[in-house]
């Protein structure tokens, strides 16, 4: 199992070039997520001036507004509450503003961390042993099962946002996050299962096979034998499933609300709330994008091999 | 160890009879051979009897009691797969232990490290328990997918061309110490091979497989002298056995059934006065033989095995002569005439 080496090994020259161009694109390309890193340490000021600042006095004001509410008081009202006895208090005073309590930032992120891994659990765990099923067993109508599976994938999920929004009114799984996991594994189960059989199918049976000769149940088989061997599959199927729920939006926007609004929806409402807070958006943004890095970062060795699909791994 | 048999097993996959009307049984501690071309239903013998294969008729019993629906894992038999049988995600050892660790087995970790290296120095890959199996040679990797099947004391052992990944050296040593192994053991062995050598020096007997049909199955000597059908004589003996119509080199059948003469290479004599005329077409020295392919009257070519000191060279006139009493006679259906 190694990864398909540089094929035609160019020369030192012709490497440094294509590093260096590889380089240059990725400076390009994350100069914009360098800004809204940067503008998270911004002061409001700064984050608007113009010509734009790349030096400037990193300060926590924007996380600090984007994980409280506040409200706006008189000097007079302030000097009577007394020094501040937190450094995020500090900071809001020095904009004559009083903490009032915790923003509902928190609670949309969990929202979105137990939607976006739920769901991503449940796509790739019901993905597994489907993929698994269609690989190894006769199933009927086998072809046309995998087909209309991946016709789900044919329209674009938003079509289908009405009904869905009156069926969950219905069901009571409207703003609810059972439902959003519900919706979400349903979306990726399609990509999940076709990704998945195309890892299994390269497993030869013979290796279950074997096991099973040598005293193990099918089930211990796939556990010992097929599952440690669908790891890149299963770690490269999984961060797509990630990335689709954690960034989808639309159906976000239907059918949460007050309870299970995840986060993609709720940081352009900061945007709202006061005047353009960039720094505050630009923390949230930076936090929300968080989790799928670490996650990709922790699963990048599974990704690279995986991420082959079907190129032969012996 | 135990005894095995299949009676009247068949198995079909769509339109192919992998495997026809075949009834087979092997004694306890015996070494039995299959030897067939691609396709003729070898491997798929051997998943019938693992239990990996359920026949479309026929029985298979395992130590005397039936087995037909019996799931693999209650069979206890030991397979060394064609290929693919070392798991790439677990190193030589882990590969060698998996065996013991199955759950019905219940084997202590001690005693399955010691089994495991015993196994181990006996196929010398001591030295590699450590490895993932996707760092082995393709020789080591075969030894330990035999190791595999060793490490346990099966009922029998299938054994699906373990060999044929080896060097020339290697080959030779793995078979004389699997027969050393064998016998030691006791072992009952089903042992399938495309290479004719290792079936007639490792076999107690030999079955032939033609396209799923068991043609002949017997001691290789026997087969050798006394093939079933000329398809049973063809897959020993090389070169090939010389097959001439009756009347030809002086060749007089002692049956009126006997059309053709089956002439092993070895019982053409050269240079003997009297002989036939042929000449020399072909000639392949293999060190301490060689073979000579002559044309004699009306086209007629025959393979004979000489000599390698014997002054024969390409183009050379001689005189050909069939050893008395060496031919053997098949009739109109290819099967063997008792004379
Ligand atoms: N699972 C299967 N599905 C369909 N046909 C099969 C299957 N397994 C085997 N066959 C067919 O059955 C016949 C016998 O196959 P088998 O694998 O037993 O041959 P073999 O003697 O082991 O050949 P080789 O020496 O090439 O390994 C072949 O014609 C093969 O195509
Ligand atoms: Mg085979």
């Amino acid at each position: 199992m190694s990864i398909a080496a540089n094929p035609g090994q160019t020369g030192a020259r012709g490497r440094w070039l294509a590093g260096s161009a590889v380089a240059l694109y990725a400076l390009i390309a994350m100069i914009p997520l360098f800004w809204i890193f940067a503008t998270g340490f911004k002061s409001p000021p700064d984050s608007i001036a113009y010509p734009p600042k790349v030096f400037f006095e990193p300060t926590l004001e924007g996380y600090v507004n984007l994980f409280t509410s506040r409200s706006r008081q008189t000097d007079e009202y302030i000097k009577t509450l007394g020094p501040p006895k937190t450094w995020y208090e500090e900071i809001a005073r020095s904009r004559n503003m009083v903490i009032t309590g915790p923003s509902r930032f928190v609670d949309r992120y969990w929202n979105s961390v137990v939607i976006g891994f739920g769901s991503t659990f449940l796509a790739v765990f019901l993905g597994t042993l489907a993929a698994y099923a269609f690989s190894r067993f006769k199933v009927p109508l086998k072809d046309d099962l995998l087909f209309f599976i991946l016709s789900t994938r044919m329209m674009p999920p938003i079509a289908v946002a009405i009904p869905i929004f009156l069926m969950y009114r219905e069901l009571g799984l409207s703003d609810t996050k059972a439902g959003m996991i519900l919706l979400y594994t349903a979306v990726n189960l399609s990509l999940s299962v076709w990704l998945l059989k195309g890892f299994v199918d390269e497993i030869p049976r013979e290796y279950e096979e074997a096991a099973v000769v040598d005293g193990y149940t099918r089930l211990q088989a796939f556990r010992k034998v097929v599952l440690p061997q669908m790891r890149a599959g299963i770690a490269a199927t999984a961060i797509f499933c990630l990335i689709f729920a954690w960034n989808e939006y639309a159906f976000a926007l239907l059918l949460t609300s007050g309870h299970a609004q995840t986060a993609p929806p709720f940081i352009p409402i900061i945007i709202g709330e006061g005047g353009l807070d960039w720094p505050a958006v630009a923390a949230g943004t930076t936090l929300f994008l968080l989790p799928v890095v670490v996650f990709t970062v922790l699963l990048r060795n599974q990704l690279l091999r995986g991420i082959t699909f079907g190129a032969v791994r012996k | 160890m135990a005894e095995a048999s299949l009676a009247a097993v068949t198995k079909r996959f769509g339109e192919t009879i992998a495997v026809d009307d075949v009834d087979l049984t092997i004694a306890n501690g015996e070494f039995i051979v299959l030897l067939g071309p691609t396709g003729a239903g070898k491997t798929t013998l051997l998943r019938l009897i693992a239990g990996l294969e359920t026949p479309d008729s026929g029985t298979v019993a395992i130590g005397g009691g039936d087995v037909t629906s019996l799931a693999p894992a209650m069979r206890d038999v030991a397979f060394v797969f064609q290929q693919y049988s070392l798991y790439p995600h677990y190193t030589v050892f882990e590969n060698l232990a998996f065996p013991l660790r199955a759950p019905g087995r219940r084997m202590g970790e001690q005693a399955i490290r010691k089994r495991v290296s015993e196994i181990a120095e006996m196929l010398r890959i001591g030295h590699k328990l450590k490895n993932k199996a996707t760092q082995l040679s393709g020789g080591e990797m075969q030894r330990v997918s035999i190791g595999r099947a060793l490490v346990r004391e099966p009922n029998v052992f299938l054994m699906d061309e373990p060999l044929s990944s080896l060097d020339a050296k290697l080959r030779e040593d793995l078979r004389v110490e699997l027969k050393r192994i064998q016998r030691d053991l006791g072992a009952t062995i089903v042992y399938v091979t495309h290479d004719q050598l290792e079936a007639m020096t490792l076999a107690d007997r030999i079955g032939i497989l033609d396209r799923g049909r068991l043609v002949q199955v017997d001691e290789p000597r026997t087969i050798y002298e006394r093939p079933a059908t000329v398809y049973a004589a063809q897959r020993l003996g090389s070169p090939q056995i010389n097959l001439l119509p009756a009347g030809r080199l002086g060749l007089t059948p002692g049956s009126a059934s006997a059309i053709t003469a089956g002439v092993r290479p070895e019982d053409v004599e050269v240079g003997t006065p009297g002989g036939f005329d042929a000449r020399v077409i072909a000639v392949e020295r293999r060190g301490a033989e060689m073979i000579a392919l002559l044309e004699v009257d009306g086209g007629q070519q025959v393979h004979a095995l000489l000599d390698a000191h014997r002054p024969v060279g390409e183009g050379a006139s001689l005189q050909v002569a069939v050893r008395p009493g060496a031919p053997v006679w098949f009739d109109r259906e290819q099967h063997l005439v008792n004379t």
